[in-house]
């Protein structure tokens, strides 16, 4: 590789570059400062986090381009990507900080574990090759299996980190199988020469993609492949299930997308029908499992299984208006999701933080603030209009509807039904209950965050002028899988 | 005997020698050392686990430890075989790829260091 082609990749991997560089320097000086400076590496990894999203978005070329032999891609579709990501590591960074210091976890690791994460987050939306896909995958997993028990002393945490990570290696496992029947059967790892060789699709192949699927199906939580989601949502810190929720959906999502739209535009028959059977499980288990729940963090998990399985409706289609919808669909629930964690970082009495449902009764005549945040943020969730949630479900049907799929618009519309109970549950107890015992005043980050995405969830995502531009950029962002 | 067999021939010699020299060394330590057994000469190891124990015992987490630490650099040295013997054909890209992953490597180390994972006590 000569110079020239080497500083032009290293320029499209520049917020990578960044953010690996950032990490290692973070930790070097997390080490040598000790614990008391874990709040400063914090923030600092906010501020590298933050930039990293700037710079995908303003210093790597507009016109995107290969990188790295044509295996590290940059275009529309992972800058969107990666800006958001960012954004949500950055807001779940700054959600953890009061909880940190109050449950005695303040470590310089913290921030620069997540940080990595966001680098593997940021390789799987750029990934155009088997084994830079599978670099990303693990790289975030990693960092995230040991975050999930970060809180070692605790049992559920310990319990937590281990289920993620022996079901994690095995859904690895299932992707790397899958990964080399695909790679033996197109004789590359390479998504443009997969796409030849797929002209002539052999059954070799269709198997190896079932597998990829699946184990990428790990990946988002979708059911069947969902079994470690409640445990480890209820396990893990708070704020690091905040990170869980939002950000590496995303960026698995995106991944799917583009490794199914790419490499196999061939055999889209076969894969839309395994995404099909997956997106209705999901659904179904995620509105049924979560009806019984009693721990708002596990009925958060069971929301999020549900909601995977609408952010697959639309890519069941197999159309440019599909991964519109896909995108559509995740921007808002990342958003509204980190929204209502930061609600529930907000749940802390004077003994410690509370996680039970009924912990939220009354909540709207000691904080009425917060309570009018966290049931915008349900109902957007729920899909209840004129929100931003209703939109993004309106946007996921209707290409599913557009290609016929009848059956699974009208399946995930009754699941909606459904999941909209245990939401309505919970406006219920915040405004019409009594409180036992009132909940502390809230970390002022988790006010702003919550606040900050129940008006990006209504009104400004559904006002004409942030609308309009929203819908033309993402249907820009999908128009590079095409 | 045909070419292709006799490119094999030096590993043929290798081999006989290597298990001529097995045999010497045996059987000269079994005919001029000075023999003076006891229990704790003859058996396999003078310290760490017991070589014939119930598989489920209790063992200390620092052997993991030491472990894990230790792969990693031995998995360095196996990556940078193959990059030494190509050095020369690849130029400054091969070599700074090199001193890249090995920066990483010791990012890491200074960390473990400093954190005391390397030491017993």
């Amino acid at each position: 590789m000569d110079v020239a082609t080497l500083t032009a990749s290293l320029q499209l991997a520049a917020p990578e570059v960044m953010l690996a560089v950032g990490a290692m320097a973070l930790l070097m000086f997390g080490v040598f400062a000790g614990d008391r400076a874990a709040m400063l590496v914090n923030a600092a990894a906010t501020l590298l986090v933050l930039a990293a999203g700037a710079a995908a978005l303003f210093y790597v070329p507009a016109d995107g381009g290969e990188a790295f032999s044509g295996s590290f891609v940059v275009d529309p579709l992972a800058t969107y990507a990666k800006v958001l990501i960012a954004a949500m590591a950055a807001a779940a960074l700054v959600l953890s900080s009061t909880y940190l210091q109050n449950e005695k976890l303040a470590k310089c690791e913290y921030p620069v574990l997540v940080v990595l994460a966001v680098l593997g987050m940021m390789m799987m939306v750029s990934s155009r090759d088997l084994i830079a896909l599978y670099i990303g995958i693990e790289l975030q997993s990693l960092a995230l299996y040991v975050l999930a028990a970060f809180n070692r002393d605790s049992l559920r945490a310990s319990e937590a980190g281990l289920k993620y990570f022996v079901l994690g290696a095995l859904s690895s496992g299932l992707l790397l199988y899958g990964a080399s029947l695909i790679y033996g059967f197109a004789g590359s790892t390479q998504f443009t020469e997969i796409a030849i060789a797929s002209g002539e699709p052999s059954i070799g192949l269709i198997f190896g993609l079932v597998f990829l699927l699946s184990g990428l199906a790990f990946k988002i939580s979708a059911a069947p492949f969902h079994m470690w989601t409640p445990d480890v949502y209820e396990g893990a810190p708070t704020p690091v299930t905040a990170l869980f929720a939002a950000a590496p959906k995303l960026a698995a999502i995106v991944l799917i997308a583009r490794t199914l739209f790419e490499p196999f535009p061939v055999l889209s028959d076969e894969w839309r029908q395994v995404l099909m059977a997956i997106s209705a499980l999901s659904m179904g288990v995620g509105a049924f499992g979560a009806l019984a729940q009693t721990n708002i963090k596990r009925l958060m998990a069971y929301s999020s299984i549900a909601n995977m399985g609408f952010a697959l409706v639309p890519l069941c289609a197999g159309t440019l208006k599909g991964v519109e919808g896909m995108l559509i669909y995740m921007t808002i629930y990342v958003v509204t999701t980190t929204g209502i964690f930061a609600c529930i970082l907000a749940m802390r009495r004077r003994e410690g933080m509370v996680e039970e449902i009924s912990d939220l009764a009354g909540l709207s005549k000691t904080h009425p603030g917060l309570a009018t945040a966290l049931t915008v943020l349900l109902f957007s969730i729920a899909g209840v209009p004129p929100l931003a949630g209703f939109f993004g479900k309106l946007y996921a049907f209707i290409p599913a509807i557009e290609a016929g799929l009848y059956w699974l618009a009208v399946f995930g519309f009754l699941m909606t039904v459904v999941a909209a109970f245990y939401y309505l549950r919970l406006i219920k107890l915040i405004w019409f209950d009594e409180a036992e015992q009132p909940l502390i005043a809230a970390p002022r980050e988790a006010n702003l965050i919550a606040a900050g995405s129940a008006l990006v969830v209504f009104p400004i995502l559904i006002l004409p002028f942030a609308a309009g531009p929203g819908l033309e950029l993402i249907s820009y962002a999908a128009g590079s899988l095409f | 005997m045909n070419a292709f067999l006799l490119e094999y021939a030096p590993i043929l010699i290798f081999l006989g020698i290597a298990g001529g020299l097995g045999v010497l060394f045996l059987l000269a330590a079994h005919l001029i050392a000075p023999g003076d057994p006891d229990p704790e000469k003859v058996s396999t190891y003078e310290c760490g686990f017991n070589a014939f124990d119930d598989a489920r015992m209790k063992f200390d987490v620092r052997f993991y430890l030491v472990a894990i630490l230790f792969i990693i650099f031995d998995l360095e040295v196996a990556f940078l075989f193959p990059w030494a013997l190509r050095l020369g054909e690849g130029g400054a890209f091969v070599f700074w790829s090199m001193m890249v992953f090995l920066g990483v490597l010791t990012i890491g180390f200074i960390y473990e260091w400093k954190k005391g994972a390397l030491e017993w006590e």
